[in-house]
């Protein structure tokens, strides 16, 4: 008995590669595993190797394993790019189709299983899929029945001899490979899962539904790896409430366009990557200085310029706190899980009308695309609120003078007021202006409403600024990161403490302004302080340095060959210190 | 109801003496005031530039963007609020040059707005440089021995982009413009009307008295059909699009929000934000 499996499927792009490890994903899923997905893809749509890794697990898990039990391979390439993640008593499944090769430094075991014979048999080649589905399955034990429901929804709408046909594939696979196990090979069978309902969702998704519980109803956004799905799920869900996504001419439209409609009162988001950022940064800075509440997603990849646009990167962080030109108050939050991305995304929209400044939200593109089990997400914890925004009638003033939309006070947020209002006319600009908005040059008021627009930030209210696992009062390690890596650490966390370290952990929510108070004891209290981040110069290190000091003792743990962390990467990292 | 006194504000415009410009703002707070709007229902929104500046100098809700981005901040405004009237505004740099993507894409989109360019054929407030307008040969500070480029021919342009409501006027000529831009705000679709504004400080060459030598009122050709693209067309290039009036209109064409799927009749903008409990369960059980 096993009550953990990590699975491998690979092949040529455009083989169907994504749905075969799809349609195994959801069913395990639904019987109450947790399951952690990881796409390896490239940036074309047919041809070359890609493959899907899925973790399935009785318990939560955040990250890809080390390792790997089965391999199914469509392709030698597949076998030849991956067996070496295969421990000793993994299995290769592979495609008899093509003479399959084991490489002589692997003591895995390899079963050619003839994947497209079987499935052209039973009609067409198409079904090869399916029956690696039901090769895997009898290596697990697993009923294929559990199957039926998935394929069911998939090919439904082809009619019921495609459902029965793809079934019977599963069926065939799963016979042909029970037949070759007779002689002693060990079984993985899979602990039963407690059979609960739960999510099975990508980052992108959460996002897109966090917007709709926030009251989100509009969206203008230019398509891009790894943030289309949030314009593709927004357009199928937000016409039922009436709203729509504009898929604009450019970024630029994009971010502008976001601008135009929040001014005029509607939740609107915006969502790119580090390109498309780029792109949207001088819209940015108006909408911090015209005080626009604005919510952007970015979900970053490799950098610079295309980059790696497919894989796995954390380096826009300097670029999304800075990235303006000129000084603005700015929020930079970093959802750290799917459950996050759903909450902090609504929580977004709030924040952005209450300090009336550009709220970021900065995914990865493992948080983005690695699909995995959530708990169901609820509206319990979904808040709405609109800050300073003039609700009712304003009274007739006496001369016809402008309202004052960025009136000078305490908190710096002044009223807020949408056209279409009447006794609210004031102006909007980009420019320097005074509490009207009227154009202005004087220094007196450039200090005034310079200085308000940083006091709106001065005391931000967030909940859970830094998630924080720190048991320890004098850690021989703080571990720190942000967004995806929080399941690599949580690992790397559990290995060390078994070896007698005391590691303490905070994964930095809320980028800027920073949480300093919140992270400045965790740092003090801890002999070394290791920042993983998948980049190249240790960016939240530095922003960690530059906020709380303790230069001596922060450590850089980077990556930025375009895959995530392995939980063994940060514990052999942590072990060299000591 | 509201005349065109209301449209006024206390502000000071910062334009030369005898910048067309002045009468393009007479005459949109005319149209605003002639269509029965009142001022907070129109919002302004405008471009950088000289004439950038004017949605601060009309008394209506405004918004002074950024360079060339004037017309995707209006149509998020429209977006947000369909029942404001919506009227971005610029100078030729703006609307051709910098933000000339924005123009086509607004064009062939159609959302119901009214785009209202200031066309002076010079960047006039960083002091005199070629725009996307100049003629050829046309001498700047940034061609000093005349430009080597082509100037764009907006309204062909527009008409090949798909326009629904294509006009151009010349700013001396108040009453026409005025019915034009009232024209351009019932239109049901994008309209854009390109006007001749002179710029009397840095461009010498294309003048008052030139455009008074030069322009032809389509008014003036007899029969002339502003519903027969084709023709539109011809004319433009046989006047090298020096013509004034409403060029074409095709009244046919849906809007953009009329084709949108079940977009909401009542403002976005004044929208429920709250979501039906059972809504969203259905949304999470779609994961399940």
């Amino acid at each position: 008995m096993i009550n953990q499996l990590s699975w491998k499927v690979g092949g040529q792009q455009g083989e169907g590669i994504e749905s075969t490890g799809e349609i195994f994903a959801i069913a395990l899923n639904r019987l109450g595993y947790y399951l952690y997905g990881y796409r390896h893809f490239s940036s074309r749509i047919k041809g070359g190797h890609t493959n899907n890794k899925i973790r399935v697990s009785t318990t939560e898990v955040r990250s890809i394993s080390d390792d790997l039990d089965i391999l199914v391979a469509f392709d030698q390439e597949t076998i030849d790019v991956n067996y070496k993640e295969l421990h000793g008593k993994g299995v290769i499944l592979a495609d008899a189709k093509f003479t399959p090769k084991k490489p002589e430094d692997t003591e895995a075991s390899l079963y050619a299983v003839p994947f497209t014979e079987i499935a052209t048999e039973l009609g067409t080649s198409l079904m090869k899929n399916m029956v690696a589905i039901g090769a895997t399955s009898a290596v697990l034990d697993l009923d294929i029945q559990v199957f039926e429901e998935v394929v069911q929804e998939i090919f439904g709408k082809k009619g019921a001899q495609v459902v029965s046909k793809n079934m019977d594939a599963i069926k065939a696979g799963f016979d042909y490979m029970k037949k070759q196990l007779v002689d002693g090979i060990e079984i993985m069978e899979l602990e039963k899962a407690d059979g609960k309902k739960r999510m099975f969702m990508i980052g992108n998704d959460a996002i897109a539904l966090g917007a709709v519980a926030a009251g989100c109803r509009f969206m203008a956004a230019y398509p891009i790896t790894p943030a289309s799905e949030i314009m593709e799920y927004l357009i199928k869900k937000l016409p039922a409430l009436g709203g729509t996504v504009i898929q604009t001419e450019d970024e630029i439209a994009a971010c502008t366009m976001a601008i135009g409609a929040n001014y005029a009162g509607v939740r609107t988001i915006t969502a790119s990557a580090g390109p498309g950022l780029s792109l949207k940064m001088e819209a940015i800075g108006l909408s911090g200085i015209t005080e626009t509440p604005l919510v952007i997603v970015d979900t970053q990849r490799g950098g610079p310029s295309t980059g790696l646009p497919t894989k796995q990167e954390q380096s826009d962080l300097m670029a999304m706190i800075y990235g303006t030109h000129g000084e603005i108050p700015k929020i930079v939050m970093a959802p750290s899980t799917v459950e996050e991305a759903f909450y902090d995304t609504a929580e977004a929209f709030n924040l952005a009308e209450e300090y009336q400044c550009p709220v970021i939200i900065l995914s990865d593109l493992q948080l983005s695309l690695g699909k995995q089990t959530v708990e169901p997400l609820g509206m319990d914890k979904v808040e709405i609120r609109r800050g300073k925004l003039v609700a009712g009638e304003i009274p007739d003033s006496e001369n016809k003078a402008y309202f004052k939309r960025y009136e000078v006070t305490e908190d710096g947020v002044s009223p807020r007021v949408i056209p279409g209002m009447k006794n609210g006319i004031h102006h909007v600009t980009g420019v320097e202006h005074d509490e009207t908005g009227k154009p202005s040059e004087s220094a007196a008021n450039r200090i005034a409403q310079m200085d308000k627009r940083f006091r709106k930030i001065e005391n931000i209210r967030f909940n859970t600024p830094v998630y924080k696992n720190a048991k320890h009062e004098d850690a021989d390690i703080l571990l720190v990161g942000f967004n995806s890596t929080r399941g690599v650490i949580e690992e790397a966390m559990v290995r060390l403490e078994n070896d007698g370290l005391k590691v303490n952990h905070a994964h930095i929510r809320l980028i800027h302004p920073f949480p300093t108070d919140e992270v400045l004891p965790l740092v003090r209290s801890a002999k070394k302080v290791v920042v993983v981040e998948n980049n190249a110069t240790g960016q939240l290190a530095n922003i960690m340095k530059m906020n709380v000091g303790h230069a001596e003792k922060i450590i850089k743990h980077v990556k930025y060959d375009g895959n995530p962390f392995l939980p063994h990467e940060v514990y052999t990292k942590c072990k060299e210190l000591f | 109801m509201a005349t065109f006194k209301d449209f006024r504000n206390n502000v000071k415009p910062n334009w030369c003496p005898g910048c067309g410009d002045f009468s393009v703002q007479a005459a949109m707070q005319r149209a605003a005031a002639n269509v029965g709007l009142e001022p907070e229902n129109l919002a302004v929104i405008s471009g950088i530039g000289c004439s950038g500046r004017i949605s601060g100098y009309i008394n209506s809700y405004g918004f002074h963007g950024i360079h060339g981005r004037s017309l995707p901040i209006a149509q998020g405004v429209k977006m947000a609020n369909r029942d404001l009237t919506v009227i971005a505004s610029g100078g030729d740099g703006d609307g051709f040059a910098i933000g000339m993507g924005h123009t086509i894409h607004a064009i062939r989109r159609n959302i119901d707005i009214t785009y209202v360019v200031m066309d002076n054929q010079i960047y006039g407030l960083t002091k005199g440089q070629t725009s996307p307008r100049s003629a050829a040969g046309f001498k700047t500070k940034s061609s000093p021995l005349g430009s080597i480029e082509q100037p764009i021919s907006p309204m062909e342009m527009a008409l090949t982009a798909g326009a629904t409501f294509v006009a151009q006027s010349f700013s001396t000529d108040l009453k026409d413009l005025t019915a034009l831009i009232e024209a351009g705000i019932k239109h049901k679709g994008f309209s854009l009307i390109n006007v001749y504004s002179p710029c009397v400080t840095y461009n010498k060459v294309n003048t008052y008295d030139w455009f008074k030598e030069n322009l032809t009122k389509l008014s003036d050709i007899e029969g002339y059909d502003p519903s027969n693209r084709e023709n539109a067309m011809q004319t433009l290039m046989k006047h090298n699009g020096l013509v004034t009036g409403l060029i074409y209109q095709n009244t046919e064409r849906q809007s953009y929000q009329e084709l949108i799927n079940n977009y909401s009749e009542t403002p976005l903008a004044h929208a429920d934000l709250n979501l039906d409990q059972n809504y969203f369960d259905k949304l999470v059980g779609e994961f399940m």
